[in-house]
């Protein structure tokens, strides 16, 4: 019991060091004076000033679209990727399709971030084409987001009672209508989780977008990169308070509704 | 099936895979300021030759490396009581528990390395509360130091820590650690030889999530580190962006995915072999 004790102290203070510099930054987000690390007294003008700055909400606005396309294509893909390496246990390539599903998780995005862009260049010079923006910063979000899909997918397979797809089967539906009637419902919640992941990687991808963006598009993250670059920012305090408080209710209203499911 | 499977494999082979041809051609080229883009094609080991000879580059692999193991180690260490608190807790509090640990990892991971900035900096949050707490009068600076680096690294990578070693504690079957009890083993010693040889999966996964992002991390040490410490991330994307030299950024990139391979391939195997043993 003691050693649980010790690690319920451990988990107290690591609680404490992942919220306390997110903490602060929100409460500095009130802060009237420019100078971050001086309190001057209440004040919400940071927060008039975000939601007027126009360069800042043009940003905003991309990367929401960029992420629901770059999401959608992901979840597509990423869910048929799922359904192949759980159910086929071998084909020709099934090795490297395993470590070509994997490796986008752990790669450092720098090395992602220019192969990424010298495949644009090269499809540029050989193809006259994608231009730099919008597309290829989607095409490569999606790309780095497959494997979080399928790797989702694959678990909520791997624990999937087959007898449900057998006996719509045996009742005569034919592999595609089993899948559209019987397998998706049920790993639908997967594919939703995996859509959701792969949203906020997107929203938040700074390196590979770098990269690949063009000289005309600037995400959201770029531009918090190029304001936070010359040090702290009040506004960025602010929309760190309200990306806080976005994840904070979107992971409690889907918290909420999987207990209610069960 | 075939179509199934088809779609995927193109798409991360054309997107994926086939961008690494490319990478290694222009890390063979030389570079040509005047030309667009800035590259000369060729077969030159040039690049190669100057990463593996020029002390600074030397100097930046060998920091990365080590930055990267330290803090692992350190992620690790805190890692684990956190891990294994929230495996013994109360069934019914663990969703919570967890999902304090996960929340962090989906706002922002640009955010959080900014929220230290302000702690950290010179004359910053930590700096005045060291200074009125009575704790030490003269705080050194830590902003700008490799101890900055350490800390933005543990933080940002914690979760990735966490998650697979709750997986593999919350599993773990207590009758095993009853049975270690009853043939006389002391908590330590049942501790020792039973929970942490059977987590050593999620020891393995955890690690090595951490680890492999870290050797090529950008951001933390951009934002937090100083300009005298020198990762390798931080030397591709100032000798692409700053220098516009794309063979030598494209040489960078093509040694540390041989650096990685071994680790990156080692954390493929344990995650197909614990999908396989669930099904």
């Amino acid at each position: 019991m003691r050693r649980a004790r010790f690690a319920f102290t451990v988990l107290g203070l690591g609680y404490a060091f992942l919220y306390l510099p997110l903490a602060l930054v929100m409460f500095y987000s009130f802060n009237e004076s420019r100078l971050v690390t001086v309190w001057g007294g209440f004040s919400t003008k940071w927060w008039s000033a975000l939601f007027a700055n126009e360069a800042m909400l043009r940003a905003a606005w991309l990367s929401l679209r960029i992420a629901a396309v770059s999401a959608t294509i992901a979840a597509a893909i990423g869910l048929a990727a799922g359904y192949a390496l759980a159910r086929t246990p071998s084909f020709f390539g099934r090795g490297l399709f395993g470590s070509m599903i994997i490796a986008p998780m752990v790669m450092p995005e720098v090395v992602m971030g220019i192969s990424m862009l010298l495949l644009f260049v090269g499809a540029e010079r050989l193809f006259g084409g994608p231009e730099r923006g919008f597309l290829t910063i989607t095409l490569a979000h999606a790309t780095f987001s497959i494997s979080f899909v399928a790797i989702v997918v694959q678990a909520r397979l791997a624990d999937f009672d087959r007898s449900l797809e057998e006996a719509a089967m045996d009742l005569g539906a034919t592999p595609w209508v089993t899948f559209l009637t019987v397998t998706l419902p049920l790993i639908a919640p997967a594919v939703g989780s995996g859509w959701l992941l792969a949203f906020t990687l997107s929203l938040d991808d700074l390196i590979l977008t770098q990269f690949v963006a063009g000289a005309q598009s600037q995400t959201l993250p770029m531009r918090v990169y190029s304001s936070v670059r010359l040090g702290v920012d009040p506004q960025i305090n602010v929309l760190a308070t309200v990306v806080v408080a976005v994840a904070a209710c979107a992971l409690i209203l889907s918290g909420w509704l999987t207990r209610r499911k069960a | 099936m075939r179509a199934v499977i088809a779609l995927p494999f193109v798409w991360l082979g054309i997107f994926f895979l086939l961008p690494f041809a490319l990478v290694l051609a222009i890390a063979l080229g030389t570079n040509a300021p005047d030309s667009v883009p800035p590259v000369a094609l060729g077969f030159s080991l040039k690049s190669f030759a100057l990463l593996f000879t020029d002390d600074l580059y030397l100097a930046a692999w060998l920091t990365s490396l080590r930055i990267a193991a330290t803090s692992t180690v350190v992620t690790l260490l805190l890692g684990y009581p956190m891990a294994y608190a929230i495996a013994r807790a109360a069934p019914r509090r663990r969703p919570l528990l967890l999902m304090l640990v996960v929340l962090p990892f989906w706002t922002s991971f640009l955010i959080r390395v900014y929220s230290w900035m302000g702690l950290l900096a010179d004359n910053g949050l930590l700096e005045q509360f060291l200074r009125w707490s009575g704790l030490a009068q003269n705080p050194p600076t830590i902003i700008g130091t490799e101890w900055a680096i350490h800390l933005g690294i543990v933080y940002a990578y914690l979760p990735f820590m966490v998650l697979p070693l709750y997986a593999t504690l919350e599993k773990l079957d207590s009758s095993l650690l009853e049975a270690a009890a009853d043939l006389g083993a002391r908590p330590f010693a049942a501790f020792l030889t039973v929970t942490l040889p059977l987590s050593l999966p999620g020891i393995v996964a955890g690690c090595l999530l951490v680890f492999i992002p870290a050797v090529g991390e950008f951001v933390i040490p951009d934002l937090l580190g100083g300009t005298e410490t020198l990762m390798i991330g931080k030397v591709l994307w100032d000798e692409f962006f700053t220098n516009a030299d794309w063979p030598l950024a494209s040489a960078v990139a093509i040694c540390l995915l041989v650096l990685l391979v071994g680790p990156i391939a080692l954390f493929q195997r344990q995650q197909a072999r614990s999908l396989e043993r669930r099904t």
